[in-house]
């Protein structure tokens, strides 16, 4: 698999580190409760279809990305820099 | 002899000697080991799976299931080499397999006899009881009766190569189309690569008659091939298998560098393994023949129509004297019209229909007779052929497409699965693509090449389409033949029967997938090449379902066998990861150092003096020094981060459970980290430099991982804070500098600094000179005594270890290894890895005052479960033994006091053990359920590993100077 790094081009899958599903966001503040948390850090979607993903380009530029990735057939329909696709 | 006058692709200039089974044999270059074996009229090349039953050369190609040998001895030997791909050389050395004593008298051959009982499922049915037979029966004479070829089980001598290529157009297979398609690519100026498992270029052009543009087909293909050569953008890859697709268009695939010669030349691999990533492929690989179902179609002497072709047209040997063709297309009248070129006898043409020529027979061969081929049978009447050459139709090879999910599709006009919808960016053309005559294998290559130029928004150079003879290309079908006599085979390789199908169908394995397993068609080393088709067929027609209405079985990488060497590549031994070295370790070295793996790092584990003769008598004299003297230890594998910007204080706060952004520069601060899921993640200490510049340490384990955090942190999390990190684990060598000593020490090193206590007491940080150069000085204590970690740029680390060793030599500096460091830890109670082990949170370990209520962190919420505060939980504790001497062993189970060693009693473990100096015994550190409200209470430690079960008290974890008096002295 190769992976379209917005800072290198594209690079062999393996230079990069999976996390895992981009959508679940960290409830920040000291507010937030147990239950807020517990929700952002266990339950995942099995997403058969399009799914946004974080990589680390760990053997590259160092940088978190979000690709767009196919589950079904592994198509990689683009990545963004992690830090852009938050605003 | 069976080697033809004249004609075929070899150079009868160059003969090569070769042995079989230790005979000693000749044959040309250009021949294939198969080829030679045939020009030397050596019938019998192996024994089948399960019945041991004789077998000749069936194919001439990769999808061979009978011709399987062992290529040369001892360390290089290598099994299951298909004779009909091996390239032949000069001192080529092959043996046959499963047969014993001989090839020509095997014992197992009563196998065949006893086949009622090896039926399909025979695995399941048979060996299931008694259970305990199965390890010391049932096993060993499976494995003994059914071996294929055996490995030598010596290393492998021979090197193996790593390579990458990127292309805009990867063409598969040097056939007609493939050819066509390089060369149109190629002409456009497109980086071109043309990969070929063969090694000559042309394909099934050479072992078929064709004219191209009026000339031989063979006159075309080398033209083609020089032209290929001469463009600068088109690299022709021969010798070389793609054995799998993989995701977004990447390939793999061996190139057999040194197959074809005895041993590689000095220097040169044996296969090299190439990763290629192409922005468009053309699959042009062809068809596999396949095998038609009659009664004795195994016998030495029934061979594949399109083999006797390429044995008699490419390599100028008669099979036989007398061959009989039994097809169902039409490129079986095509082979008898190249045998009676060659002068062979044809007796007869059988087709189901009597299509074909006036002496065509209309009817099916129903069985075969000698122990080779002597006789044929046709309706009841016998025919003499001493070989019966089968056209049982074309499986186009498409199992490169399958690897990237495209699925094949029965298509009932040519009788075969094609591929309807190849995967994205990938197209096929030729025979793979269902089109089996020349002139469409031509038109395809041509149109597709230029249809990947399109799209890739090259021009195409327009050249014209060569002219070729006509080639008719019909196909029928004949999945079985009633009337049989004689096992019917369908996977030659596995001895899968027609039977066996429809017993399979009749005990309830009604889907390919599950077919497959129950009789292990297609199982077996050639991936049911030959024989998969028609056992779904049949298996179609048992069910009373339409071909194809239960799809086939799914095509997975790799397509052919590959050595495991070539994978490895040059990865092996001390190449086989990367070895990292602290700017001290030569230091290390010259002062007796052993040394210990961890991660990648080389550390220093103990150092041995002259007449210490046991590791713990080293670390012994070690820790005791660091007590009493001073020491020096080499923490440079430790993860180093240096954190800045405006908002470095803030990220900090939150990466960490206690405050970073009230410490003052020029202090230092020990600080854990969870995951947010509210476990220990790291710990370390955190300098402050400057107000906006931080250096943090993490555990050698997690340096990466850390790095990795903060990154995240800063870029997924909170992209809004303005701070910046960077590794600097390998710019910088740190030296820790432990016991009472350790000032004196440090001020001979750093004699313009005020290291008083006042100046700079415990926990203070600072950015200083030696020798001239930065520095940095910490005073942090991990051993308890009064100790600091001094770092400079690595490229003075090694001048820095011997800059210690000289001023401290007055006093006795001892260097200080892993282990000794591991028991001054212990001590003191302090966790490591063992404890930090992604199992506990900040409670287990006493920290739970590290996690302050006063912001945010990662982790915060979820530490606050009340099943992870829980007191019931195991949590550190000392353990010493109540029987002075007796020693405590890491990973025992703490059980109370007169219960059974069983796993409902466990209350908790041994995490960390060791000899403790100042203690004069064995004390260790646990996680034990409800530890710290248990001081004092008796406990058994319980090793089922080590036999050993100790009497230990619970104590507090810090051994040696609980007040911290010191280490702030
Ligand atoms: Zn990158």
């Amino acid at each position: 698999m190769r992976i379209p790094c917005p800072y290198c081009g594209e690079r062999d899958a393996h230079e990069f580190v999976y996390r895992g599903d981009a959508a679940p966001q960290r409830p920040d503040g000291a507010e937030a409760n147990e239950a807020a948390f517990a929700d952002y850090v266990y339950p995942r979607a099995n997403v058969a279809g399009a799914m946004h993903e974080h990589w680390y380009h760990a053997q590259g530029c160092r940088t978190w990305i979000v690709v767009e990735r196919d589950t079904r057939s592994h198509a990689i329909a683009g990545a963004t820099l992690a830090r852009e696709a938050k605003r | 002899m069976s080697r033809l006058a004249a004609g075929g692709s070899i150079d009868r200039r160059q003969p090569l000697a070769f042995t079989f089974d230790g005979k000693s044999y000749q044959g040309f270059a250009g021949d294939t080991l198969a080829s030679a074996l045939i020009a030397n009229d050596v019938r019998l090349v192996g024994r089948s799976f399960k019945y041991h039953r004789p077998r000749g050369i069936l194919t001439a190609g990769a999808e061979e299931p009978n011709a399987l040998v062992t290529l040369r001895s001892g360390a290089r030997a290598e099994p299951n080499s298909k004779a009909t791909t091996v390239e032949l050389y000069d001192g080529l050395e092959a043996a046959s397999q499963n047969r014993w004593p001989s090839l020509g008298f095997d014992m197992m051959a009563v196998n065949g006899l006893l086949s009622p009982i090896f039926v399909a499922g025979f695995y399941y049915k048979t060996f299931m009881w008694p259970r305990r037979f199965w390890e010391r029966l049932y096993e060993p004479l499976i494995r003994r009766a059914a071996g294929l070829g055996a490995l030598s089980g010596l290393p492998d001598p021979d090197s193996y190569d790593r390579d990458h290529a990127f292309c805009d157009l990867l063409v598969i297979g040097a056939g007609p189309a493939g050819l066509m398609a390089a060369l149109t690519a190629g002409r456009a100026g497109a980086r071109v690569l043309i990969v070929e498992e063969d090694f000559a270029l042309g394909g099934r052009l050479l072992a078929e008659r064709h004219e191209i543009d009026g000339q031989p087909a063979a006159d075309w293909v080398a033209a083609v091939a020089a032209e290929l050569a001469s463009l600068p953008t088109v690299r022709v890859l021969k010798r070389t298998t793609l054995f799998g697709g993989y995701d977004s268009c990447t390939f793999g695939a061996v190139e057999k560098v040194a197959d074809h010669l005895v041993t590689p030349a000095a220097g040169q691999p044996r296969q090299r393994l190439w990763k290629i990533a192409a922005k468009r492929t053309i699959l042009a690989t062809g068809a596999v023949e396949r095998p038609i179902s009659f009664g004795g179609n195994d016998r030495p002497g029934v061979m594949q129509a399109s083999a006797v072709e390429a044995y008699v047209n490419r390599f100028a040997t008669a099979p036989g004297k007398r061959i009989a063709i039994f097809a169902l297309t039409a490129s079986g009248l095509r082979l008898a019209r190249a045998l009676k070129a060659a002068g062979i006898e044809v007796p007869a043409i059988v087709t189901p229909d009597g299509t074909g020529d006036g002496s065509t027979i209309a009817g099916m061969v129903t069985a075969t007779h000698g122990k080779t081929l002597r006789s044929i049978e046709v309706s009841g009447r016998r025919i003499e052929a001493d070989i019966l050459a089968m056209a049982g139709g074309w499986n186009p090879a498409i199992g490169i497409a399958s690897h990237l999910g495209a699925r094949p599709v029965w298509d009932d006009a040519i009788h075969a699965f094609v591929l309807k919808t190849p995967p994205a960016g990938m197209a096929l053309a030729g025979a793979a693509a269902g089109h089996f005559s020349l002139g469409e294998a031509i038109d395809d290559g041509l149109r597709e090449a230029q249809a990947a130029l399109a799209d890739l928004g090259m021009p195409a150079t327009v050249g014209a389409r060569p002219a070729t003879s006509d080639d008719p290309a019909g196909v029928g079908t004949l999945w079985s033949v009633p009337g049989s006599k004689g096992k019917a085979f369908v996977d030659f390789q596995h001895d899968v029967t027609v039977d066996d199908i429809a017993l399979a169908e009749r005990e309830g394995f009604r889907s390919v997938e599950h077919l497959k397993r129950y009789t292990t068609l297609g199982m077996a080393t050639d991936q049911g090449k030959a024989g998969q088709v028609n056992g779904q067929a049949l298996l179609a027609a048992a069910t009373a379902t339409a071909m194809g209405e239960k799809g086939t079985v799914i095509a997975r990488p790799p397509d052919r066998p590959v050595a495991i060497g070539a994978f490895a590549g040059a990865h092996t031994a001390a190449h086989f990861r990367p070895v990292r070295l602290t700017a001290g370790h030569a230091w290390a070295a010259e002062n007796g150092a052993s040394f210990v793996d961890t991660g990648q790092w080389k550390r220093a584990q103990w150092f041995t003096r002259p007449g210490e003769s046991d590791w713990l008598e080293s670390v012994t004299r070690e820790a005791r020094a660091v007590r009493t003297g001073v020491g020096i230890c080499d923490v440079s594998t430790l993860g180093k981060i240096e954190v800045a910007g405006p908002d470095a204080a803030t990220l900090l706060d939150r990466l960490y459970t206690n405050m970073m952004s009230t410490l003052p520069v020029g202090k230092a601060r020990y600080g854990l980290m969870l995951r947010e899921d509210g476990f220990v993640f790291d710990d370390g200490t955190a300098a402050r430099l400057a107000d906006d510049r931080y250096v943090i340490s993490t555990t050698t384990a997690n340096a990466a991982r850390v790095m990795q955090h903060v990154d995240y942190c800063r870029h997924v999390l909170w992209p809004e804070l303005d701070a910046q990190a960077v590794s600097v684990t390998e710019q910088w060598a740190q030296v820790a500098v432990a016991g009472p000593n350790a000032r004196v020490l440090m001020q001979r090193l750093l004699p313009d600094m005020d290291l008083s206590n006042e100046a700079f007491p415990f926990m203070a940080s600072a950015q200083c000179r030696w020798r001239d150069g930065p520095a940095r000085l910490f005073r942090l204590s991990f051993s308890g005594e009064l100790a600091y970690e001094i770092a400079v740029p690595a490229d003075r680390g090694a001048a820095l270890m011997r800059a210690l060793t000289e001023a401290g030599r007055s006093f006795g500096v001892t260097p200080y290894g892993t282990e000794a460091l591991g028991v001054l830890r212990i001590e003191k109670g302090h966790p490591a890895g063992n404890e930090l082990n992604g199992q506990t949170t900040a409670h287990d370990l006493g920290m739970g005052r590290m996690l302050s209520a006063r912001k945010d962190f990662i982790g915060r919420a979820l530490a606050g479960r009340a099943a992870l505060t829980d007191p019931m939980r195991p949590t550190l504790v000392g353990l010493k033994p109540v029987r002075p001497g007796e020693r405590v062993r890491g990973g025992a189970h703490l059980l109370p006091l007169g219960a059974a060693a069983r796993a409902e009693h466990d209350q908790g473990y041994v995490t960390s053990a060791c000899f403790s100096p100042v203690v004069d015994g064995w004390i260790a550190l646990g996680l034990l359920a409800n530890g710290p409200s248990r001081i004092g209470e008796r406990v058994r430690a319980v090793s089922p590993v080590r036999g050993t079960d100790v009497e230990v008290e619970v104590c507090s974890p810090i051994f040696f100077d609980p007040e911290g008096v010191r280490l702030r002295g």
